[in-house]
C-alpha cells in the first residue's frame, strides 16, 4: 500500500516534539545520579564522588523528612477530599436550579479563580486575610481579638486547603456536570410517574447516573497523594509555619537550589518521583479496569 | 425538567439560589476587595477602612505603575514568553499526534513512542537534575529557557491525537485517493477539522505561560528580567520573607508593603486572563470532555 511510504515522514513530525521532550525531560532523569553522589557543581556528574546510598542514609536521619512526608501527605489527602466532595455538591446543586438566567451566570463566576495563578491569588487571599483585612474587620465586629493569620501554624493547613477547594471547585464541578448532561430525562420522566419526588430523584436517578464518574475522579486523584501543590504553598507559607506548612517540593527548592545541598535534595526528589510515578500509574490501571478510561 | 410543586421542593429552592448566590459572591469578592484596594488612598487601605468599595478615590496607584520602566519591562517578558511557548506547543503537539493518531498497522512503532511519551508524561527528573540540565545547556537568563523549559506538555498531545483518531475515517481515505501525501492530509483536512481542540490546546498553553512564576524565579539571575508573575512573586515575597522569625515582623513588614500598589499591579496581571475568560470557558470546558478516549 502507498503509506508504506508515510513511514519517514511520520517521524520526521515526531521530530521536534522528540528532540524537546529528550532535552527538558529525559537528560535531567540522568541527572537523578546526583542523589547517590556527593554532587559538586565544579566537577559535574561525572566527576563528583560516588557515596552509594550515603544521601538517602542521611535522610531518613534527619527530622525535617518526617515532618516533610507527614504535611505532604496529609495537606495532599484534605485536598482530594475536599475537591472531590465540594464541587459534587456545587454540582447538583447548580443542575437542580430552575432559574436559567442565574444557572448561567453562576456557571460563569464560580470557575474564574482556577484560570488565575497561584501567585495572584496569594497576592488577593495575603489581602483578604491581612491583619488590618475585611475578615479581621469582621472578627472585630463580632468582638473578637484580630488574628495574624499567616504566623499561626496551626491555622495554616485549614487556610491551604480551603483556598484550594475555593480556587477549584467551580472547574471541577464542570466535569461532574458534563456527566449530568449525560443522564437521560427519560429516567427522571419515569421515576416521576412511578411517584419519587425531587430529592428522591437525586437520590436514585442523579447520582447513580454519575457515578462512574465519580469513581473515575476519586480513582485518578490517587496520583496527586504526593501533590500538595508546590506553587500554592510557595506562595503563603514562612518560617513560622514550616512545622505544619512546608511540604516535599518547597523543602527540596531551599534545600537544593537555596542551601546547595544537591545530593540530599535530589535524593528526596528521587524518593518523591518514584512513589508518584506508582501512584499514578496505579490510577490509570484501575480507572482503565473500573471506569474504563484510557488515556490512549 | 419535572415540575414538583409540593412546598418541600419550593423551600429547597429558595436554599439553592441563596447557596449559589453565596459561592459566586465568595469567587468574586476577594477579586473584587483587591480592585477596590488598588483605587484607595494608601493611608485608608493601611487602616483597614476599605471594604467593597474604594475610600477616598485615587488613580494614584496606576499612575505610578505608569512610570514604572521594570513592570513593563516584566510585562513585555510575560508576553513574548506566551506568544513564542504557544506557536512552539501549537506546532510540536500537531506534529507529534498526527502520526500518533495512525494505527500500528500504518505506523508500527506507534506504540513504542507512546509508551516513552506516557513514560516521559509521569516520571521527572525533579527540581535539582532539572536545574543543572537547565544551566548546563545555557537556558539560565534566557527567554527559551522560559519558553522550552518545561518541556512539551504531553497530556495536550494524547488530546489532539484523540481528537484526530475520532475524525471520520472516509475524509482521509478520499484524499488519500485523490493522491494526497502526509502532509498534506495533516494541513489540508486534519487541522482544519481540529480548531476547536487546537484552540483548547492553545488557550492551555497561553494560561500556563501567562501564570507560570517558578521557571522565571530560578532561570532569571536579574531582578529586572523576571517575567510578570515572578515580579509579582517577589513583591509578596517582601512579606513572606524567609528571614521573618516571630509574628510581629510578618505584620511590621504588612504595615510597610505599599497593599494599594501592590493590588493595582496584581489587578493588571489579571486582566489578560481576565480578557480570554470567554474564549476559556467554551473552549477549557469542551477540553476537559476531549481528554478520553470514545469506543
Amino acid at each position: 500500500m502507498r503509506t508504506k511510504s508515510f513511514e519517514k515522514h511520520y517521524y520526521l513530525m515526531l521530530l521536534p516534539g522528540l528532540v524537546w521532550i529528550f532535552i527538558f525531560k529525559i537528560v535531567p532523569m540522568f541527572g537523578l545520579a546526583m542523589a547517590f553522589e556527593n554532587f559538586n557543581p565544579g566537577k559535574g556528574i561525572f566527576g563528583s564522588r560516588w557515596v552509594g546510598l550515603d544521601n538517602f542514609v542521611y535522610l531518613f536521619q534527619l527530622n525535617d523528612s518526617k515532618t516533610i512526608f507527614f504535611n505532604t501527605l496529609f495537606i495532599a489527602l484534605l485536598k482530594i477530599v475536599g475537591n472531590l466532595v465540594i464541587p459534587l455538591l456545587v454540582a447538583l446543586m447548580i443542575n437542580e436550579l430552575r432559574l436559567h438566567f442565574f444557572k448561567r451566570g453562576v456557571q460563569t463566576v464560580v470557575y474564574l479563580p482556577h484560570f488565575l495563578s497561584w501567585v495572584i491569588l496569594a497576592g488577593v487571599i495575603l489581602d483578604v486575610f491581612a491583619f488590618h483585612g475585611p475578615i479581621n474587620s469582621i472578627r472585630s465586629y463580632f468582638g473578637q481579638a484580630p488574628i495574624i493569620f499567616f504566623a499561626r501554624a496551626d491555622l495554616f493547613v485549614p487556610l491551604v486547603v480551603s483556598s484550594d477547594v475555593w480556587r477549584e471547585f467551580g472547574f471541577k464541578a464542570v466535569i461532574y456536570l458534563a456527566a449530568l448532561t449525560g443522564i437521560s430525562p427519560e429516567l427522571y420522566e419515569a421515576a416521576a410517574i412511578d411517584g419519587a419526588n425531587r430529592f428522591q430523584r437525586i437520590a436514585y436517578v442523579t447520582i447513580p447516573g454519575i457515578s462512574t464518574t465519580i469513581i473515575l475522579l476519586v480513582v485518578l486523584s490517587l496520583g496527586d497523594v504526593l501533590n500538595a501543590n508546590f506553587d500554592q504553598i510557595f506562595n503563603l507559607y514562612n518560617p513560622l509555619v514550616y512545622s505544619t506548612g512546608d511540604i516535599i517540593d518547597t523543602w527540596v527548592y531551599r534545600a537544593g537550589l537555596l542551601q546547595m545541598q544537591y545530593g540530599l535534595a535530589t535524593a528526596v526528589g528521587l524518593l518523591k518521583s518514584v512513589i508518584g510515578f506508582a501512584m499514578i500509574s496505579l490510577s490509570y490501571y484501575l480507572a482503565g479496569k473500573f471506569a474504563n478510561y484510557n488515556i490512549f | 425538567m419535572i415540575k414538583d410543586n409540593s412546598f418541600g421542593s419550593a423551600l429547597f429552592d429558595i436554599f439553592l439560589v441563596i447557596m449559589l448566590a453565596a459561592l459566586a459572591l465568595l469567587c468574586i469578592l476577594p477579586l473584587w476587595y483587591t480592585l477596590c484596594l488598588s483605587f484607595s488612598d494608601k493611608s485608608s487601605a493601611a487602616a483597614g477602612m476599605v471594604g467593597l468599595w474604594p475610600v477616598n478615590f485615587t488613580t494614584i496607584s496606576y499612575q505610578s505603575i505608569l512610570g514604572d520602566a521594570n513592570f513593563f519591562h516584566s510585562f513585555g517578558i510575560s508576553v513574548e514568553r506566551v506568544v513564542l511557548g504557544t506557536i512552539c506547543e501549537l506546532v510540536a503537539t500537531v506534529l507529534m499526534a498526527y502520526p500518533l493518531s495512525k494505527s500500528v498497522r500504518h505506523f508500527p512503532a506507534r506504540n513504542f513512542w507512546m509508551w516513552f511519551l506516557v513514560f516521559a508524561m509521569l516520571f521527572s527528573g525533579g527540581l535539582i537534575p532539572w536545574y543543572q540540565t537547565m544551566k548546563s545547556i545555557g537556558m539560565i537568563n534566557n527567554i527559551w529557557g522560559l519558553v522550552l523549559g518545561n518541556s512539551l506538555p504531553v497530556f495536550n498531545v494524547i488530546l489532539v491525537m484523540n481528537y484526530f483518531r475520532n475524525l471520520p475515517k472516509e475524509i482521509e481515505e478520499a484524499a488519500l485517493i485523490d493522491g494526497a501525501g502526509p502532509w498534506q492530509l495533516l494541513f489540508q483536512i486534519y487541522i482544519p477539522l481540529a480548531k476547536p481542540v487546537l484552540a483548547t490546546v492553545a488557550l492551555f498553553s497561553v494560561v500556563y505561560h501567562w501564570n507560570e512564576f517558578f521557571n522565571g524565579l530560578v532561570l532569571t539571575t536579574r531582578q529586572a528580567d523576571y517575567p510578570l508573575q515572578t515580579y509579582i512573586q517577589q513583591m509578596l515575597v517582601v512579606i513572606n520573607t524567609s528571614v521573618v522569625n516571630n509574628p510581629d515582623q510578618i505584620k511590621m513588614l504588612n504595615d510597610l508593603s505599599n497593599q494599594t500598589l501592590n493590588a493595582a499591579k496584581i489587578f493588571i496581571a489579571m486582566i489578560p486572563i481576565l480578557l480570554i475568560y470567554p474564549f476559556l470557558q467554551r473552549y477549557f470546558i469542551s477540553g476537559i470532555t476531549l481528554g478520553s478516549v470514545k469506543e
